[in-house]
């Protein structure tokens, strides 16, 4: 450490630059509405991995610093998409070797009879090396009320492989919040070894609108300016509803919609039809939907 | 003497150098994902040059992408099987290839007692050569 004056400067931005994170961030911002403060802990882990990058050039001390996270949030935040993109940031910033996700959940980590589970579990890890192991729902692992699950193991071989092999594997848990505090309460080890713990907060109405235009406009579809309005009405009214999840429930009355508007179109065969009739969504097209008639009632 | 070179078993790639190190071994297997090779960890304790047929640890690792995950199935084959031979093998899928297109040696026994060479005699003065392996007399799984 001595070779360095203290005051010398360092050159941030071309490691910044060089690791492409600002066009992953961006991207990040654009692709995904809200989620503000998952993408602020998403800049913090970026800003950390290449903070950590430059103190290495300059032969500082760095550890490895833990990656592991726990994704915490409703049905349709975004979870799985979000553990998609981190395992390319970490990828970018160097943090795994080849950035591929490995997307697992109980069925594929515990077996059916003894014996069965921990070969199971090591082989999705071996898979997962490199990149990152995204583990769905994973309160379903521990089964408390019976005492003979396998689960336990899997958990077991699991913590040895977060703790030990930190430079050949992230891995990420999801699920449902009250649940997920319910199994880390229950497996203080697991928790203590998750660095980071990200909330999912739900969308508000005009996050789920934005992402209703997105998801749209990525199938090559469109709102009218009138369904526009109607949608907004749908999302307030659908939030009212029982089993509202979120985005999974915007891209769910899109598809419907498309459905009812491909019905609109064949019922008026032999008028001309144009490119603008094949892209929009009418109002008519959203109000069919059966959570406005439960308003009318 | 000729069949034993440094009283080592010379088969495969890399077999006249030092043994590899786990890092040399990772940076090979890298070679091998880079190219789509079915990277598959073989042992045996009958180390004839005609015996191409070694036992298979567990399947070919088709899934992998990392060579970490490799390293964790070479090294519980060498908790396993101490005293064996074992290589790592990659076999390319390419049609016109079809065949392993890397072998190397991770894994040899603490004392290798090489081959004995074997004259014989046949009609006419003529002489034919064999070679057996010492450690072969013992039964499979002890001769090591």
């Amino acid at each position: 450490m001595e070779d360095f004056a203290e005051d010398e400067k360092v050159d941030l931005d071309t490691i910044y630059r060089d690791a492409n994170v600002e066009e992953i961030l961006e991207r990040l911002d654009r692709e995904l509405i809200g989620l503000v403060p998952v993408k602020t802990r998403i800049r913090e882990v970026a800003a950390l991995l290449v903070v950590d990058r430059l103190r290495k050039s300059l032969d500082l001390a760095t550890s490895t610093p833990s990656m592991h996270m726990s994704f915490t949030g409703n049905p349709g935040t975004g979870k799985t998409t979000v553990a998609l993109r981190m395992a390319e940031i970490l990828h970018r910033l160097e943090y795994v070797r080849s950035g591929h996700l490995v997307s697992v959940t109980r069925d594929d980590l515990v077996g059916q009879y003894i014996g069965h589970t921990a070969p199971k579990t090591k082989e999705v890890l071996k898979k997962a090396m490199g990149g990152v192991l995204f583990i769905d729902e994973a309160y379903y692992l521990y089964k408390p009320e019976n005492e003979r699950d396998y689960g336990a193991e899997a958990i077991e071989i699991l913590l040895q492989a977060m703790e030990n092999q930190r430079d050949d594997l992230v891995v990420i848990l999801a699920g449902y919040k009250d649940r997920m505090d319910q199994f880390f309460s229950s497996n203080p080890g697991m928790n203590s070894r998750i660095a980071h713990h990200i909330d999912f907060p739900d969308y508000g109405d005009e996050e789920l609108l934005a992402i209703a235009k997105l998801m749209l406009a990525s199938m090559n579809y469109r709102f009218s300016e009138e369904a526009a309005e109607t949608f907004r009405r749908y999302i307030e009214l659908r939030r009212l509803q029982p089993y509202f999840a979120n985005a999974r429930s915007i891209r769910n009355a899109l598809d419907r919609a498309r459905l009812r508007q491909a019905n609109r179109i064949f019922d008026r065969r032999g008028e001309g039809l144009t490119r603008k009739d094949l892209i929009t969504i009418e109002a008519e097209d959203l109000l069919a939907s059966r959570i406005f008639s439960v308003r009318s009632e | 003497m000729m069949t034993n070179y440094g009283n080592r078993l010379t088969q495969g790639q890399f077999s006249y150098l030092p043994d590899l190190t786990d890092d040399q071994i990772k940076a090979q297997l890298r070679w091998a994902i880079s190219h789509g090779w079915a990277v598959s960890v073989e042992y045996t304790d009958d180390p004839h040059p005609r015996n191409t047929y070694w036992d298979m640890f567990g399947l070919p690792m088709f899934d992998l992408k990392d060579p970490a995950g490799m390293m964790m199935e070479i090294d519980e084959c060498r908790k396993t099987f101490p005293n064996h031979y074992v290589r790592v093998m990659a076999f390319s899928s390419e049609r016109g290839v079809e065949s392993p297109t890397m072998s190397f040696i991770v894994n040899r026994p603490a004392n290798e007692p090489g081959f004995k060479l074997t004259r014989i005699e046949g009609p006419g003065r003529t002489q034919s050569y064999s070679i057996t392996a010492y450690a072969i007399d013992s039964p499979e799984g002890e001769r090591y």
